[in-house]
């Protein structure tokens, strides 16, 4: 059989099987629909939150990145783990306790106030939104690699599947779904990983195999990276290039992000106790670590076979991998000094970064011609795109047909859970904290189960919209969610529940400003001077990427500073948070 | 209510120092010190930055679970002997 055989297999098979557990699961109220009806097992529930958690862009874009940063890499592998610690600790348990159904619900309550709840409100259709969009891609590279159709297409048939189980079952048919979708997808990246670990180190385990010996020689692993990446002109794999301040910030950022992520915090609304919420955390971070453990050895090994299996190969020699994605358009070459052979080091090989071909234009030795002039600043030939290597990686170590099919299925897999748990988490705060408890407070739960089904389907949509039309701002932006996620939602919940003098003013301020602050940084750098986007120019040395976390501190600071001007919070107010406190 | 509440903040508090240290501290702060340490092929502060720091927040989020039971039935008991 062909990849694309097994591709059309793999796929088609897992499709049916979400659909069949989805339409095992429906869902039939309003509390079913948004949280599985609190009756979801701890350990279920870790496996669905890790399945929501891990994004296409875990899957398919995270070691890739890694293996091109480096040591820097560290901030995606702490940055998306370490945000787990502070939900089991600080929130989950205590939002459990509070027993109801979205984030805007207890942010409404515990501050007393429509506006509260409405400003949260758009801050999670802000992170989501950004979030799906990101999925939608993923899904695209997928299908257009491995399945031969049309980007579009492929963005239709994803929609269609989730649209499908998301407005049929609600939370607990996307629950049951992203358990399988899981296995699915640890499956899918762990075979490739084990497999490429024994030819390289000929060490089963990948996480051992990293920091082990090559199979042809005495010299480990990691250390001839570091000289052969020096070598290239490159930093030392094992070493930093951004600043300290940076990689504290981004990585910051990113734990308190992850935290006051809605889709993630709603996870541990579906267990049945306060007490499986704390549990529910732990299993849900060994089901992540496993993957995210395993990344930054396939990244290593990547970049090591990488090196390995171009560098001063002829091009007409290439193997065959570096021409399909060359095909594709992530991957260009431009023989600069004309003598035929691929040369990869430091430095980006074109101007303008981005390769732009010459329609379908070949040159003296077959490769795709570029409009790009040659950046002769360096030696660098090659341009290659972040997002391939984990898909390009069994092609690279030349594993069977049915592994590369497999890692297909799994990331399609790990867009689809992400997107589905994010599209129940946006009809929620729709149908829920919009309608229900702030306009139309007086619709029945039919009609509100009504509305939530027709928020999913309209936010599928909308997310396939965005999709289709590709614009490239949005990709920039998906990092960006987790530093709004960090100034604005994260200190109010946390407050909400450890400081109890905090008040309405307080809250509305600190969000307002979190918000304000961050976006502000970001779009300046990012969107109005983007050529001012370095190190020079930025706030005490902190990127765009990492400036939530300083966006989080205004936010503590200043809701704290308002409160103890203003009066404290209703005597009510203050008996709830004691009730979420106390163990009974 | 409150020695509850305040055995909580002591146990949050030694749980958070623990993984500020094995991730800001030992991944990035003293991460260049530590990599002139290795075990097998890991410089020290790498190892902690793309794995360590990693295997300690799933040590530390069972230990909470494990105190946080533990006190929830010291609790439960000392409410049932009033």
């Amino acid at each position: 059989m062909t990849v694309q055989e097994w591709t059309f297999l793999l796929v088609g098979l897992s499709f049916a099987l979400y659909i069949w557990i989805a339409y095992k699961s429906r869902a039939s109220s309003t509390s079913e629909f948004y949280v599985a009806g609190k009756g979801v097992n701890p350990v279920v529930n870790g496996m669905a939150t890790a399945a929501d958690w891990m994004s296409a862009a875990s899957f398919l874009s995270m070691a890739g990145l890694i293996a091109f940063m480096g040591k820097d890499g560290a901030i995606y592998l702490m940055g998306w783990t370490g945000g787990y610690v502070l939900l089991a600790l600080l929130l989950a348990p205590y939002l459990r306790k509070f027993g109801k159904y979205t984030v805007p619900e207890f942010i409404g309550e515990r501050y007393y106030s429509d506006a509260a709840r409405v400003v949260a409100v758009l801050c999670l259709v802000f992170i989501s939104f950004t979030y799906i969009a990101g999925q939608m891609r993923g899904v695209g590279i997928v299908f257009s690699r491995f399945l031969e159709v049309d980007i579009n297409m492929g963005i239709f048939i994803g929609m269609a599947i989730v649209f499908v189980y998301a407005v049929w079952g609600g939370m607990k048919g996307i629950t049951y779904t992203q358990v399988a979708q899981y296995t699915v997808l640890i499956f899918a990246y762990l075979v490739p990983a084990v497999y490429i670990s024994i030819i390289v180190t000929n060490n089963p385990i990948p996480q051992l195999g990293f920091g082990d010996t090559l199979v042809n020689g005495s010299e480990y692993l990691l250390e001839k990276l570091d000289r052969v990446t020096t070598d290239l002109g490159f930093v030392a794999y094992t070493q930093n290039t951004k600043s300290m301040i940076d990689i504290f910030c981004i990585t910051a950022a990113l734990m308190f992000g992850t935290a006051g992520l809605p889709h993630v915090i709603v996870r541990f609304f579906t267990v049945p106790s306060f007490k499986d919420a704390r549990k529910s955390a732990g299993y849900a971070l060994i089901f992540i670590a496993l993957l995210y453990t395993t990344a930054p050895a396939v990244s290593a090994f990547a970049r090591m076979n990488l090196i390995d299996s171009i560098q001063d190969v002829d091009y007409v020699n290439s193997p065959q991998w570096f021409k399909n994605w060359e095909e594709i358009g992530l991957i260009a070459w431009k023989d600069k000094n004309q003598d035929g052979k691929i040369r990869y080091s430091a430095g980006t090989a074109l101007e303008d970064t981005k390769p732009k071909y010459l329609g379908q234009e070949r040159g003296s030795h077959g490769e795709r011609l570029l409009v790009n002039p040659p950046n002769n600043k360096n030696d660098n030939e090659v341009y290659i795109d972040r997002d391939i290597i984990v898909l390009a990686n069994p092609e690279i170590a030349k594993l069977p047909f049915w592994v590369i099919a497999l890692v297909a299925a799994g990331g399609v897999a790990a867009a689809l859970s992400t997107a589905a748990g994010l599209l129940i988490t946006l009809s929620a705060a729709v149908s829920h904290d919009l309608l229900k408890k702030t306009f139309m407070p007086q619709i029945s739960e039919r009609k509100e189960l009504l509305y939530s089904r027709l928020a999913t389907a309209a936010a599928i949509g909308l997310a396939g919209a965005i999709g289709v039309m590709n614009l490239a701002f949005v990709a920039q932006v998906v990092a960006f969610a987790f530093g709004l996620a960090a100034s604005t939602l994260f200190p109010v919940l946390l407050l909400g529940i450890f400081y109890k003098r905090l008040n309405k003013e307080g809250a509305i301020a600190g969000m307002l400003i979190g918000l304000i602050f961050t976006l502000s940084y970001i779009i300046y750098f990012k969107f109005i001077n983007p050529e001012l986007n370095s190190s020079d120019y930025w706030l005490l040395g902190i990127s765009p990427e990492g400036i939530g976390f300083l966006g989080m501190l205004l936010n503590l600071i200043l809701a704290i500073t308002v409160s103890s001007f203003t009066k404290p919070p209703p005597e009510d107010v203050m008996k709830m948070v004691d009730s979420i406190r106390s163990p009974q | 209510m409150d020695d509850y509440w305040k055995s909580n903040l002591k146990i949050l508090f030694w749980l958070l120092l623990a993984w500020f240290l094995v991730s800001f501290g030992f991944g990035i702060i003293f991460s260049d010190y530590l990599d002139k340490f290795q075990i097998g092929g890991f410089k020290l502060g790498f190892w902690f930055s793309q794995q360590g720091s990693i295997y300690s927040f799933v040590v530390i989020i069972f230990i909470y679970v494990y105190l946080m039971e533990k006190l929830d039935k010291k609790y439960k008991k000392s409410k049932e002997e009033e």
